[in-house]
This record gives structure tokens, sequence and C-alpha cells, in this order.
């Protein structure tokens, strides 16, 4: 019997998509040939995090004890305990997406999934075993892994990638990060907290080039301070895996070799295209048109696998709006505005446009900002590093921008992405009463900071 | 400091206001409390005062511009103040206007204009049926002068988004074409093809009052209409006796049939309180008061000032407030307060020939009467003789959800028994 749609890859493009096609009454098989819930849940967002969460905490006990009070002899933090409740959280939540597709009756079949045709997948099982399957549509969403850097392959264990520096045996003595986008950054905030020797080294001039460039600033500040080296406009001119560790040639300020145990290669992501079928490609992801249909009629592609952004909540949303696009008359979206999140200690979060792009496209703004350091909650938690900053159009006053760094900043951002969506203004962000205490009155403050009616601080 | 005086919110529905005159030129002192504008909304002209000293440094907007709601009209800077730097934020300050002498009747406007954080656009409110809009979308609608009701939005749930918005504005320029966004069927607007000579005439903003909440009324409120014929020959024999002092006496009140047949729906308004109310979602309000509005016909179309406890009022109270209504009306001197609070509505076309007509319901009240001319015909007398009589139609139409046939019956039973008796009504 043929299937609605047969969902190839089941990370948070695929087990969305696949869940949601269900509910609209299709019959729907997901095929995953590693474990459900993809890179996110079992390699990137999820475990990150809880690794993050150790690293925070024995910062915090190691720097801010004794402001709060607290003393203690010999703390000491076990090293396979830490990657082990890492882990124990993406097994619970892969567990997770299976009781979901139970629920949802989504077929789960495990294997290698190979395109056959416009409505043919055969799935290649572990034990070797063969299936074809047959579906009115087929929807791509195998994802990206990282991406090697030229002339130094990942080994497993002096050159690795993000998913192997989460399940490091033993805690390097030194490691060099190459990349500071949001995964290198966080590795370097997670790495340093234990006691690691990390130097980042960015080819920009900022870390985390795509944010704003204040917040970067800020952060590259208290990455300094927390004694983490920063080099950025400096590349990389050569490298070498030295068997025992890695020595790597950079040019910047100065030239110098940078010796490290292990190094971590964090320069984005490639496309892990699905096998079979020669689909058309854009500097190696999926070309797809409006309704997210590939070059093939009737095989679709959402998430990591038709380029950038590389977000997690990106890919869950396109899958539902191709399938809501197939299924449920409506016009597909494609990706406008979205939110971007960044882990480390203090935490960054923005959606919308930057100051630097606004200027770029020529759209006359207005800026409006609020310190940490004048909120009450922010003191009384003793995280009042960062700020928000919010930019408006400058003609009607809506919202365009967000930029938060700070301790909860990620949780923060929500709103803003509210504002964004529902095209509000500042008199909109004005009129919301914000609790108090608590960081979001930052939001309020910075709204009314840009207009002269910031109460805590100069306007 | 600098300060900017913007464009006050000065009516309930009011979203923006044409700048009619500017009574004071760049460089004149300005004295507290000194008109210094006059503003035309929806409803009204008024004088715009200042709240402060100083001198008038800037004019952003000239006279027959249409701004919206806080929109920068000027600035004023105290003596000897320097003038602001390019793009300098300037604090709004109490730049207020006030409706001519009629200051303390409107509390809220003084109130609203001194705030110096402008509350958000409200959303559109179309009798209920809530137009589903963005903030950015109504601020940008108000600014282009964009009719949302108009739009089908294409926005989360249907909401009407800044795309929508530019999209209609678009279509609306490059001419007649209907908007890319088609409007909802019952409110679509099957528009005229123009040839040579034809003019098109921009909607000020009383016509698209009228249009839209008409609109609404007769495509939202399911109408239904009595009709009878009353004998005015009592009538006018009373309103001659009435009118004999004025004969003599310039200074006495001269009294229109209008009055009486106002004096006589207030009164049986009073008498059967079940029309005197408004449909209200999932309510009808009862109105404790009964507050005629008077349909006024003025230059550029109609306005319907209210005349308030009218229960209380005698009918020489009632005569002098129709005309004091009807003249400031058409000097467009009426203030915005005193067109709220309407429970009724009457509409006299006697003056201008007309035999009987139904008239729409103003809403949200839930019917309107609609008087007609008095016409000398031959009527069957008390013997079964021909006899000339004179004989008036007065129409009423009521809001089904509000008021039944038998009420509405019952109603006009009462009018015309006030009308043919109208010795009664000043009991």
């Amino acid at each position: 019997m043929a299937y609605d749609l047969i969902v190839i890859g089941g990370g948070p493009a695929g087990y969305v998509g696949a869940i949601r096609a269900a509910q609209l009454g299709k019959k729907v098989a997901c095929v995953e040939m590693d474990r459900a819930g993809g890179t996110c849940l079992n390699w990137g967002c999820l475990p990150t995090k809880s690794l993050l969460k150790n690293a925070e905490l024995y910062h915090l006990l190691r720097h801010k004890a004794d402001t709060f009070g607290l003393s203690f002899d010999n703390l000491n933090y076990d090293w396979s305990k830490v990657i082990g409740r890492s882990r124990q959280v993406s097994d619970r939540l892969a567990g997770g997406i299976e009781f979901l597709f139970r629920k949802a009756n989504v077929d789960y079949i495990k294997g290698e999934a190979s395109l056959v045709a416009s409505n043919k997948v055969s799935v290649t099982a572990a034990d070797g075993t063969i299936e074809e399957h047959e579906a009115d549509n087929i929807l791509v969403s195998t994802g990206c892994v990282s991406r090697p850097f030229p002339n130094l392959p990942f080994n497993g264990k002096t050159v690795i990638g993000s998913k192997e520096a989460m399940v490091l045996p033993e805690q390097p003595k030194e490691m060099v990060i190459i990349g500071a986008g949001a995964i290198g950054i966080e590795f370097a905030y997670f790495f340093n907290a234990f006691g690691t020797k990390v130097t980042v080294v960015e080819m920009m001039p900022n870390i985390l080039p795509v944010e704003d460039e204040e917040v970067s600033q800020v952060l590259q500040q208290s990455f300094v301070k927390d004694g983490i080296r920063v080099l950025t406009n400096t590349k990389v001119t050569g490298s070498e895996d030295t068997g025992s560790g890695v020595e790597i040639t950079v040019e910047g300020e100065s030239s110098e070799v940078l010796k490290a145990d292990v190094a971590l290669i964090a320069i984005g992501v490639q496309a892990v295209l699905p096998k079979g079928m020669d689909l058309e490609t854009d500097r190696g992801y999926l070309v797809t048109d409006d309704q997210y249909q590939t070059s093939t009629s009737g095989i679709y592609a959402v998430g990591d696998i038709i380029g950038p952004p590389w977000l997690a909540h990106v890919a869950s949303w396109e899958a539902i709006q191709c399938v809501d696009g197939l299924f449920a008359e409506h016009s597909p979206q494609k990706v406008d505005v979205f939110p971007g999140c960044t882990y480390c200690q203090p935490q960054v979060a923005s959606v919308g446009l930057t100051e630097k792009a606004a200027k770029e496209q020529g759209i006359a703004y207005r800026v409006g900002r609020f310190p940490f350091q004048a909120s009450g909650k922010a003191l009384a938690v003793g995280e009042s590093a960062g700020f928000v900053k919010l930019l408006f159009g400058e003609e009607y006053g809506e919202v365009i921008g967000a930029h938060i760094i700070g301790s909860e900043a990620t949780e923060m951002i929500a709103e803003l992405g509210l504002a964004i969506t529902l095209e509000a203004t500042k008199d909109d962000l004005e009129a919301t009463i914000h609790a108090h205490p608590t960081l979001s009155e930052a939001v309020h403050e910075a709204a009314a900071q840009a207009y002269g009616h910031a109460i805590h601080i100069p306007n | 400091m600098p300060i900017l005086i913007e464009m006050p919110k000065l009516s309930d529905t009011m979203t923006e206001g044409t700048l009619v005159s500017w009574l004071k030129k760049i460089g004149d002192e300005v004295e507290t409390g000194e008109v210094i504008a006059e503003i035309e909304t929806d409803k009204a002209t008024m004088s715009m005062e200042s709240f402060d000293d100083g001198i008038l440094h800037a004019i952003y907007v000239h006279p027959g511009e249409k701004v919206p709601l806080g929109a920068r009209l000027a600035i004023l800077l105290e003596e000897g103040e320097e003038p602001p730097a390019e793009g300098a934020v300037i604090e709004s300050s109490g730049s207020a206007v006030v409706p001519d002498e009629e200051a303390a009747a409107a509390p809220e406007v003084a109130s609203s204009a001194s705030s110096t954080a402008p509350a958000p656009l409200p959303a559109p409110a179309v009798d209920g049926a809530r137009v589903k809009t963005s903030p950015l979308a109504r601020r940008i609608a108000a600014d282009k002068g964009v009719n949302l009701s108009q739009i089908t939005g294409t926005g989360p749930g249907g909401r009407i988004v800044k795309k929508d918005v530019l999209n209609a504005q678009r279509s609306a320029r490059s001419g007649g074409a209907a908007p890319v966004a088609a409007a909802p069927t019952n409110l679509a607007v099957i528009r005229p093809t123009m040839g040579k000579g034809d003019e098109r005439v921009p909607l000020t903003g009383m016509r698209s009052i009228i249009a839209e909440r008409l609109l609404i009324s007769k495509t939202q409120i399911p109408h239904f209409y009595l009709n009878i014929e009353v004998d005015a020959g009592p009538l006018m024999a009373f309103r001659k006796q009435a009118n004999q002092a004025a004969e003599k006496n310039d200074k006495a009140n001269k009294y229109t049939v209008n009055d009486f047949i106002l004096k006589a729906v207030i009164n049986s308004a009073v008498a059967v309180p079940d029309v005197n109310a408004s449909f209200d979602g999932d309510a009808v309000v009862r109105f404790a008061s009964v507050n005629p509005s008077v349909a006024i016909a003025v230059e550029d179309g109609l306005v319907t000032p209210v005349i308030r406890d009218a229960q209380d009022k005698s009918l020489l109270d009632i005569s002098l407030a129709v005309k004091d209504l009807a003249a400031r009306a058409r000097s467009k001197k009426l203030s915005p307060n005193e067109f709220v609070g309407g429970t009724l509505t009457v509409s006299n076309l006697g003056a201008y020939g007309i035999d009987s007509f139904d008239a729409i319901i103003n809403p949200p009240q839930a019917f309107i009467v609609a008087v007609s001319s008095i016409r000398k015909v031959p009527v069957v007398g008390a013997n079964d003789q021909i006899v000339p009589g004179l004989r008036m139609c007065i129409g009423m139409s009521c809001d089904h959800r509000v008021i039944d046939g038998a009420v509405g019956a019952q109603y006009l039973a009462e009018l015309r028994r006030l009308i043919e008796k109208p010795a009664l009504m000043l009991l």
C-alpha cells in the first residue's frame, strides 16, 4: 500500500513534518538511519545545552560562590558524568520522538533510504535487508554534518567536529577552535569553564559574525575576561596533525603557530544529500521552489538540506509550511524572520535586522538600549552583564530588530519575534505591562529609551 | 526646551485630522491658551490652543494637509532659545486642542493630548466586527489614507499586514483597478468606469464615516420597516396657536413642525421604553435616558448631533436645542462629544416635499424615524364624505434583533396618538 508521504530523515524537520502530515489524516512513514531526533536531539542543540548547564554551574561556583556567601573545599567534577548526563538527555528525547510517532500513527522505518523514483524509496536496514516503499510524495530532510577544514581532515581524535567534541572521553588541556559562530563559541565557553586552555580563531572582524557588532564586542570582552584567547581578523594559513596533537599556523595581526591537543573545526556544515537520485543543488544544498519542491516533481525538501540558516526551529517551521502546502490548502511561506540564539554565558539572542543590515538596506531606524546593570532583577540574581538593544523603523516605529546579550537572553527573544510577526510598534511594546521584577522589563525600557521615555536610565 | 505640537485625538473615531489653517505665522509669539490653528476632524472643525508660551519656530503641516494622530504639526521655542539640531529628539508636551468654548465639556481630549507616550492606534472596530490588522498596518493605513475595511489580509489568520496595505495603496494609485487583495464580498466596491470629463473626488472624513457606518448598518442590521399616515391637521392648528406669540414679538421662539414631531418621538420612547435600546452582541442595552440624534444636512454631507436627556426637556428646550445644533453644525462648530450617546434618530425630509421614505438605522441605535411632508389630500370624513385633510407619512426602521414588529407598532400607535392630539405631548 502506498503512503501519502514518506519523510527521509527524522530530525526536527523530518519528525515535525511527519507528525503534521499524520495530524492531517495522511498515511505517513519516516525513515531514519541513525536515531529519531536528528542532529538537534542527538548531536546538536540539546546535548550541548546539557553540557553548557554543567559548565555554567561549575563556572558560577568557581567564580561567584563567594558573592553568594557559599564556600566549600575541593570543588571537583567528574568528566565522564558531565558527558554522561548529556547523553542521557539525548537518549530520553530520542525515545520521546519514537513515542510521538506511535501516538500519531507514523510508521517509523529504521534504515538508510535511497530515492528510487519520484514515488519510490528503498530502505536498507542495519541487517542488510532491503525494502521498497511507495509514496505519492517524498519529503527529504536529511540535514547536514560538520564541514571539514581544507587540508586538515577529521580524524576523530585530534581534529574533530562538534559531534566528537561533545563526547570527548578525556578533557583536552589545550584546544584550538576554528570558527567563532554559535557552535565554536558554545564549545569555547564549555571547555574554558572546565579549565581547558581555549583559543578561538575567526576570520571575520567579530566573533558571532552574524550578530549585531555591539553584542559581539561585549561577548568578546566577557570571553577574554574569562581567559579565552580570541583571535579575530585571523586566517588559518597552515595546519598539521602531529599525531598527539595539532599545530595550526595563523595569520592575523601577527603570524604564529598555535599548538593544542585538539582542534575543533566549527566553520559550518555541509549537506548530506539523499542517495539514489540526482536532485539539483546550489552550493551543495538542494534547490527548492516556493512549494519546497525539488527539481523532481513529487520530491520536496526542507531543513538544513536546503541551505542556511541551519537552525532546528527554522527546519521545523519549513516542514510545517511544506506539509500544510501539500495537504492543508495552505500557501507555503519561505523563512524570513527567525530568532538566532547562542547559549554561552552571557547568552546571545537576536531576531530581525542588525544595525549594520539596517544601514546597508538604507532603512531609517532608531535605536533603544537598556543595560541589565540598571535592571533590579538582574542585580538581584547577580547577572547584570549585557543589554537589550532594539531597532525601530523611524517612520512608523515598528520593531525591525532585537539584540539581547545577557544571562537569559535566549528566553527573552520570543517576545520580540512575536512583535515582529505581529508588526508591533514601539507603542505596543510600551503599552504592554511587563512583570516586575523580571529581566524582560529591560525590553520595555529599551523601547521606551528609544523615544525618550525610559525611567531607569538617562534617555 | 523646544516643544513639539502633535495632532491630538479629538474624537473616538478620529484617526487623522486635516489642518485647516494656521492662525499664527512662523516667528509669531504664542501665549498659553491662544488659538494657533484650526483642525478638521471627521466630525467638526475645532480650534487648537497652545498649552505653552513660546515662539512658533517651525510648521510641518500646511493648510489642507491631512495627517495621522500624533504627527508633528509644529515646534515652539522659548524666548531666546536656540533652534534644535536637525534630527534631535524633541519632547512632545501638552500641546492641546479644545473645541471652541467647549473646553470644560471635553476633559478627555486634553488628557489624551498631553500624554507624552501616545497610546497605540486602536484597532478599527466596526460595530463588533473587528478588522484584524497589525499595528504597523494601522499606522501606514492612517498615514496613507487607506481604508482597512476594504482590504483582505494575508497575514496569520487573515490579518491585514503592512504588505497588504501597501498593495492596496499601489493598486488604488494605479487607478480604478480592483485592489490586488480582493475586498470581502459583502464590502466589495464595484468600481465605476471613468470616462472623459468624469471627476474623482476623494472622500472627506465625513463621507468615509457615512460610507462605512451606513454600509455596516444596511448589511449587518436586520432592518424592517413600518409606515403610518397621520392626520397632521390638529398639529398644524396647535402650531399656529403656539406661534402666535412669535408673530407679535421677534424675540419669542418660533416652533417648527419638527420640534413637535421630536417631542412626540421622545415622549413615545418614554412610553414604550423597549425601543430605546441597542444591540450589544450578547446583550441588549436599555438606555435610561432618551437622547435623540437629529439628522442635519450640511454642505458636504450629514451630521447627527445629540440632544441629551431629552425626556426631561420642554418643547421650548428642544426647539432651542435643535436651532443651536443646526446653526453650529453648518458652521462646523460642534464638539466631538456632541455626537456620542444618541439612542434614536429622527430624519425629517418634510421640508423637501418627500411624500414617504424609509431611513437606514444609525448604528448602534435600534431604530430611526423618517418624517415626510405634510400634504393636503382628499380624505374620507366622519360621515363618509370626501373632505380636504392634512396628512403626513411617518416611517420607522427597526433593528429586529432589538425591536419586534408588535413593539414597533405599539411605538407608532403612541406617536400617532400624540401627533393627532398634540396637547397630550405637553402633559
